[in-house]
């Protein structure tokens, strides 16, 4: 499948081993994103569904979400950054940015799981309503693809450092930035409808 | 081409790609949060305003960040992409239809 | 008897609920020791785990599907007859209420989930790659993986009867009845679980066929090329893929709910049971679109195979397969109008329902078209394709009856329903697999099953079938609900009832002979020597049966659909055979032992969740991280097949020129 031109395609899709991987994972993204589909389905049918427990506007805490919103983007730019270090072929550069994008990740989670030890501490734990059962799952979903994401992009680093950019490692470096470049896709829509719209909506 | 031996590097374009979708989406979400947290308008059109940043916002993510565009053959990733995001908006916004009886759903 | 052994034995045994528990298990016992003995006394575990246990390759994984559903079809009909032989007469007690709901639950889950998806996944694999000449599926690893997903979460839910306890909610499991206020315990657990695990190898198998077809066909396989049992696999994978990720949704918010004490369907702090009945038809109706449509694309190949005429109108074939696949997946809430939506939701629902049956129309004139004119042959696989044709003829036609909401507010959960999805299900989809299965089965294999033997169970089978559920339709015209265990001798339902149970022990005996035609075509059934067994016209029959490891010597370069029939018209079929200078070095998929292991850990994490016992549960997800940590690091996916012995096993076939 080399033609003469492979040299001038991006690393990870010269060898047609490695493009139909990257095929494969943007087809698992499609079912990812129906699997959100149907949490936010089931969040925008429960939403008001409080049960005189806490509310949208009781928990939502604005400069939480902004910065963690802030932390997401941010993470989701330096990971493009690293997929671009991987395709000008520079293994330190691309396992720094790497490194940046994970510690922009573990900063969102720590936000996160601070917002959700506060919720908790006020009485808004998961089984008070279906309101906050649906809340919790969406974005507790978001959050558990985010610390896999973490694990997986840690070994990703990793096999590069071991092994420079190869055909293999440079489809691994992109498939793990699409994947967090979705998660931020997800993040977009989790901040509007549920975040925002919970504010407007009051 | 053996798959461990280390590949040759691109000649490509600065990172000028990356941080005008970085910019993009930032300008996007500040008019968004600033929008609604201020209750700028009323809810029907704020909502629909909200939405419509959101869509952009996908689209900085898919062509700055995702290189939808690129890859071997037929682009049919984006075809199912794009089937994808329509049973999505379907079952999520079907859902909120069809359960929209008694006290089910507010909208 | 020490009184925890006796809790035990109650407990989870279920040993005081009678003596179908105690033959189950004695059953068990011996087959579970005759394989063991078996295995041992032939000293072939070493074999069982190179050739099976740890394959990749697309043909054994094929194999494996096709024996599981078959024993699976065999308990789902065992339960259908349990059914049948309660109700054959009224107040009868031969099985409880309870063992009534266990019996009809298990007989709908494995049917669905572990009968036909099995069964269609079977031909996915044994078929497709061939038919596209490509030599292995996109991801022969994550395949294998599909499969022992598949395997252990089946095996979960079949535990639950001898072990734990049933599911006894039907095998839609609603809530609020399945929640933990009005079934706690393990038998819901099972059902969750089990299919759940299973589902998660379902969807990868999608994504898996999805690319291999779009992706790995032959040089000159245009799409518009592609044989139409393809197509109908490429329409199915992009239903699969779409479906059941709502599955995943609406089972994993339940287990929330009887685990973790969230009130997602419950009745009380908000919950809402309608959304799971919502959120399960998402993927609900999608799924017997997803089984139907291969059974088509085996219509159509075996109609045009057995006419010896290509098939009428291939393009609206194709046209309508993606139609089909789209619209299916608007339709979902008629099978709630009796809910409570508004009048506008069920309207759009009802006119939605009805156009789907359009583009299926269109299907089955162009099947009678493609036979006007053809010279037929009157094999096994065409006699299951014909006898589709009236079949579903009816069912649909019943579809579109109860799509119309009004009418639909009479015959909802009435035996009107459970014999249309009965025709459609069986009239349709498992006379399309078993056409399938007749079909390539001497591709499996290298022979035929035996015609003689084959046409005493089709007859049988087919009679039983219409003697089976066409009472069912009056019966529910007269008002008998579903589910019912027993009914009362003066609503005038006994007749109906005792012929219908005429009709299932009749498919029984039909199902009988399919196996005994098996085990003794296995001896004396015809041997395939060409490779070519019923003068085929797509790539799979233009190699030797069984396929060699690597399916293709050479990969051929196709000029025109239905390839290796117009060669053959044209006295070229040695185009495709062997030369020696064309035989390259070839990356063959390594086979692992971490499928079947993953596929170990699964069953061992869905056990803890079974029965709460977390840190089993904990155990194995543990297992699972580890095997995908393994597979992460792991760079060695492929092993070298040299051209020289590809070469000698072309030789010894008698391939080469």
């Amino acid at each position: 499948m080399a033609s003469v031109t492979s040299h001038l395609r991006t690393p990870e899709y010269r060898s047609a081993y490695q493009a139909l991987k990257i095929t494969g994972f943007w087809v698992f993204l499609a079912t990812d994103m129906l699997l959100f589909g149907c949490l936010f389905a089931t969040y925008l049918v429960l939403r008001t569904h409080t049960d005189g427990g806490p509310t949208a506007t009781q928990i939502f805490d604005v400069p939480g979400f902004t910065l963690e919103t802030f932390f997401l983007l941010t993470s989701s730019f330096t990971g493009g950054i690293a997929t671009w270090a991987m395709r000008s072929g520079r293994t330190k550069l691309t396992v720094s940015w790497m490194l940046v994008t994970m510690l922009f990740g573990v900063a969102f989670l720590l936000l996160e799981a601070t917002e959700f030890a506060h919720d908790v501490m006020i009485g808004a734990t998961i089984g008070r309503s279906a309101f906050l059962s649906a809340f919790f799952t969406l974005v507790g979903t978001h959050g558990s693809h985010v610390s896999i994401g973490l694990v997986w992009m840690f070994l990703t680093m990793l096999q590069v450092l071991k092994r420079g950019i190869t055909p293999q490692t440079a489809r691994k470096v992109f498939v793990v930035n699409l994947y967090w470049h979705f998660l931020d896709v997800v993040w977009v829509f989790i901040f509007t409808v549920v975040y925002l719209s919970g504010v407007v909506l009051s | 081409m053996n798959r461990m031996s280390r590949v040759e590097p691109i000649h490509q374009g600065g990172l000028a790609k990356y941080i005008i979708g970085y910019g993009l989406s930032l300008v996007f979400t500040a008019i968004a949060f600033w929008l609604a947290l201020g209750h700028a308008m009323s809810v029907r059109p704020l909502i629909i305003v909200l939405f419509v940043l959101a869509a952009l916002q996908i689209g900085v993510q898919l062509f700055f960040f995702m290189h939808v565009t690129e890859g071997d053959g037929p682009p049919y990733h984006a075809a199912l992409l794009l089937l994808g995001m329509i049973f999505t908006f379907a079952v999520a916004l079907m859902s909120m239809w069809i359960m929209a009886f008694g006290t089910n759903v507010s909208y | 008897m020490p009184i925890w052994f006796r809790d035990f034995a109650d407990h989870y045994l279920m040993w005081n609920e009678g003596y179908l528990i105690w033959i189950s298990d004695i059953l068990i016992l011996l087959v579970s020791l005759g394989i063991v003995f078996t295995l041992t006394y032939l000293k072939k575990w070493k074999w069982l785990w190179k050739e099976w246990l740890t394959t990749v390759d697309h043909k054994k994984i094929g194999i494996m599907y096709l024996i599981c559903a078959l024993l699976m079809f065999f308990r789902g009909g065992v339960d259908a007859l349990l059914l049948r032989t309660q109700l054959a007469l009224p107040g009868e007690h031969f099985l409880s209420a309870e063992h009534y709901d266990q019996i009809f639950t298990t007989h709908g889950t494995i049917m669905i989930l572990f009968m036909a998806m099995p069964f269609m996944f079977a031909l996915f694999n044994v078929a497709v790659p061939l038919q596209i000449g490509a030599r292995d599926v996109a991801f022969p690893y994550l395949n294998a993986l599909s499969f022992w997903l598949f395997f252990f979460g089946a095996l979960l839910f079949n535990l639950s009867f001898v072990f734990g306890g049933s599911p006894d909610a039907g095998w839609t499991s609603y809530p609020p009845l399945t929640e933990n206020a009005f079934d706690p315990g393990p038998g819901e657990n099972f059902y969750l679980l089990g299919i759940q695990i299973s589902g998660i190898g379902s969807i990868a198998t999608g994504i898996n066929f999805l690319v291999t077809i779009l992706k790995m066909r032959a040089p000159g396989m245009t799409l518009m090329k592609m044989p139409l049992f393809s197509w109908s696999v490429l329409a199915s994978c992009i239903i699969i893929i779409f479906a059941f990720p709502a599955l995943a949704v609406a089972l994993g918010l339940l287990m929330m709910d009887r685990l973790f004490g969230t009130h997602f369907f419950t009745m009380y702090h908000g919950g809402d049971p309608m959304m799971f009945v919502n959120l399960f038809w998402v993927w609900g109706h999608p799924e017997v679109y997803i089984v139907v449509l291969p059974a088509y694309g085996v219509y159509s190949e075996v109609i045009a195979t057995f006419a010896r005429k290509r098939i009428f109108g291939y393009t609206s074939m194709v046209i309508s397969l993606m139609l089909i696949a789209v619209i299916s997946y608007f339709v979902w809430a008629h099978h709630f109008f009796t809910m409570g939506a508004g009048a506008d939701v069920n309207t759009f629902f009802a006119i939605a329902t009805m156009a789907v049956g359009i583009p299926t129309g269109v299907k089955a004139f162009n099947w009678l078209f493609t036979m006007f004119r053809g010279r037929i042959q009157f094999k096994l696989p065409m006699l299951w394709a014909l006898a589709a044709i009236p079949a579903f003829a009816i069912g649909g036609a019943t579809g579109v009856m109860l799509a119309t909401a009004p009418g639909d507010y009479q015959y909802h959960n009435s035996y009107f329903l459970v014999a249309h999805f009965h025709q459609m299900l069986i009239g349709a989809v498992v006379f399309g697999y078993l056409a399938g299965m007749y079909y390539w089965w001497p591709k499996m294999f290298g022979f035929k099953l035996d015609e003689r033997l084959g046409k005493i169970a089709f007859w049988l089978f087919n009679i039983g079938f219409y003697v089976c559920f066409m009472p069912m339709y009056f019966l529910g015209l007269n008002g008998m609900q579903r589910r019912m265990y027993t009914y009362p001798s003066d609503m005038g339902w006994g007749t109906l009832n005792f012929v219908a149970t005429i009709g299932a022990y009749l498919m029984g005996l039909g199902f009988l002979f399919i196996v005994a035609q098996i085990l003794y075509s296995i001896r004396h059934g015809e041997r395939d020597i060409t490779g070519d067994a019923w003068d085929g016209r797509t790539l799979e029959w233009s190699i030797p049966s069984p396929a060699p490891a690597y399916n293709f010597a050479v990969i051929p370069t196709i000029h025109d659909r239905d390839a290796w029939w117009e060669l053959k018209q044209r006295g070229e079929a040695d185009a495709y055979k062997t030369r020696r200078e064309d035989v390259r070095d070839i990356h063959m998929p390594k086979p692992s032992g971490r499928p079947f292991l993953a596929g170990v850990s699964f069953f061992i994490a869905g056990m803890g969740f079974v029965f709460e016992w977390r840190w089993l549960a904990v155990l194995g997800l543990l297992g699972v991280v580890a095997c995908l940590i393994s597979r992460a690091l792991d760079d060695e996916e492929e092993y070298e097949m040299k051209a020289n012995d590809i070469i000698d096993t072309e030789a010894k076939l008698g391939r080469l020129i």
